[in-house]
């Protein structure tokens, strides 16, 4: 990379494992008071369960806690999780909804210097060094994905380009203009600029990005040797989801051997979905959450319904802090379509009151080579609405095809297929195929 | 004077225009005319049969999309300027065509012509008052 790699935070970030854990307990204690004192959400919660506060002492006794789910959060929306006054929350975010509610998160002034100290850390952690430039293509807006980079590049002292997402063209023109050594964006993104690089008859290996910070959907092994071979840099995997603080949560170092989880400020637990129990060292497990120092909405083991492998061994880097796997799966049945989470029921929510059609689909993700999700969705035309010319039929798509793209944000192919011919299974239907190759 | 046209959905899967003309064949129905209007996806097989009532039976007992839609059969010169002659005359009298195809046989040295049309029972009466041969349902059965 011809530039030395630095580490933003050496203290924490190579502290040794004892003295981590003393700082987790320490946090850990601090939080409890804190939530309970503060979040009448926590308070009540913690009641019901009936814990003795004062037997909380170290990390070891986070077992003792309650889960809190999604549901939960999305229940108390929009501000229903604060522990804190609404006028000190400085900033909020607000994750795409299902039928219901989607969940909304605060950030005070602390926990927004808490996000960007995190992110400044994933930057160094992915080889940025300040006086670097970086082209932050996430977007910008209710997502954390441009925001969060934002901050932290700031922090670390990077110029950043805020080109948010989208506008192939002209995010080459930046990076021809420029030169920015980073790039942050989705992995799908970052494949499907290659093509606009070739129409604009550029050479992508010469590009001006070295380091590649992608993140907010899963990508394979694969993906990244072709993002890669073709850019010519190095392919890094960022994670994050706004319920937690947003990007920033875990990152890769050059070493590529599982994402560094910052966990003197989050603190990874890895449990059997089914029984909630720990699972060993390298096994598979629902990746669970607790925010050690956030004041506007902590979390305290929060169920983020990935699935990872986590190691405590120490990385060469140096870095000592747990490293998990790439996401290998979910626990629900949430896709991610080029950054965006999709819930299969919001696709339901929209068929039921679209009287033509029968509340049975499928949703058919599948990759394209240059990289970007394509998702049809296949839905059964009642008998009653067919009819024999062509534009009722076509007219019922576009309605399904603009509604989903107004309220899922996501473009979709409608097909309309015959009554019964989507396979209807005994327990729950296969809603989704996924043919990516993930 | 109506004549009963069967359309049938057909989703764009590999061999399912050979189930529906099998499932017809098998029960002895005979296509008498027929066009697919396709889209980017699917396609609506429009039929006129000698038995309509029973082959749209046939159909739903097979979990087949089929509707019954009321078009007009007619008689157009077969020779330069004979289809114009009839689409002038509904022109003139602002009756719109929503689609039209054609037969393979014919009565006479005519040739048969099938329309749908916005107004059905209209049509029909400006086709007879101009001379237009419009065939009833029973006769498509002695084709």
């Amino acid at each position: 990379m011809g530039q030395t790699t630095m580490i933003w935070n050496e203290k924490v970030e190579c502290m040794k494992l004892e003295d981590l854990k003393n700082l987790q307990s320490e946090r850990f204690a601090k939080l409890v008071s804190y939530a309970n004192e503060h979040s009448q959400f926590y308070r009540s919660k913690f009641h019901h369960v009936g814990i003795n506060l004062k037997s909380i002492r170290t990390i070891d006794d986070i077992l003792k806690l309650p889960l809190t789910t999604k549901d939960e959060l999305r229940e108390q929306y929009p501000f229903g999780l604060k522990a804190t006054s609404i006028d000190r929350i400085l900033e909020t975010h607000v994750t795409s909804g299902t039928t219901g509610n989607p969940v909304a998160i605060g950030y005070t002034r602390a926990d927004l210097d808490l996000w960007a100290e995190v992110v400044a850390r994933a930057l160094c952690c992915s080889g940025a060094v300040p006086g670097n430039m970086i082209q932050v293509a996430y977007g910008y807006g209710l997502f954390t994905g441009g925001l969060g980079l934002h901050y932290g590049a700031q922090k670390l002292g990077l110029t950043v380009i805020p080109c948010s997402s989208g506008q192939t063209k002209r995010q080459l023109k930046l990076m021809r203009d420029f030169k920015p050594q980073i790039l942050a964006c989705t992995p799908s993104y970052a494949l499907y600029m290659v093509e606009g690089a070739l129409e604009e008859k550029m050479d992508p290996s010469e590009s001006s990005w070295k380091i590649g910070i992608f993140g907010a959907e899963p990508w394979s092994e694969a993906m990244r040797t072709q993002i890669e071979k073709t850019w010519g840099m190095v392919a890094t995997d960022i994670y994050g989801l706004c319920e937690i603080i947003g990007p920033g949560v875990a990152q890769e170092c050059h070493h590529k051997k599982g994402l560094h989880l910052f966990s003197d400020v989050f603190y990874p637990e890895v449990l059997d979905p089914e029984t909630s129990k720990p699972v060993g060292e390298g096994e598979s497990g629902v990746l669970v959450l607790t925010t050690l120092t956030k004041e506007g909405m902590p979390l305290i083991r929060y169920v983020t319904r990935d699935i990872v492998t986590m190691t405590s061994q120490k990385c060469p880097c140096g870095r000592t802090s747990p490293r998990i796997s790439k996401i290998k799966g979910r626990t629900d049945d949430m896709i991610i379509v080029r950054g965006i989470n999709v819930f299969p029921s919001q696709i339901e929510h929209i068929l039921l009151n679209i009287e033509e059609t029968h509340p049975h689909y499928q949703i058919i993700v599948d990759r394209e080579i240059r990289g970007l999700d394509q998702v049809e969705v296949m839905v059964e035309i009642k008998e009653e609405f067919f009819s024999d010319e062509i534009k009722k039929l076509s007219s019922i798509q576009e309605r399904i095809e603009k509604r989903i793209e107004s309220n899922l944000g996501i473009s979709a192919k409608v097909r309309l297929v015959e009554p019964q011919t989507i396979a209807r299974s005994e327990g729950k239907a296969k809603r989704v195929i996924d043919r990516r190759q993930l | 004077m109506k004549i009963t046209q069967i359309s049938i959905f057909l989703e764009n899967k590999r061999g399912r225009l050979c189930e529906v003309a099998e499932l017809l064949g098998k029960n002895n129905i005979n296509i008498r005319a027929l066009t697919i209007a396709d889209a980017k996806d699917f396609g609506v097989l429009r039929i006129v049969v000698d038995k309509p009532q029973e082959a749209v039976g046939i159909l739903k007992e097979h979990k087949m999309v089929a509707t019954l839609t009321d078009i007009v059969v007619t008689e157009v010169g077969d020779q330069p300027g004979g289809l114009a002659s009839v689409l002038r005359l509904l022109d003139d009298n602002k009756i719109n065509v929503e689609y039209m195809y054609g037969f393979v046989e014919k009565f006479s040295d005519k040739a048969l012509m099938v329309f749908r049309f916005d107004n059905t029972d209209e049509a029909i009466k400006l086709l007879q008052k101009n001379n237009f041969k419009v065939i009833k349902e029973e006769e498509i059965k002695s084709l």
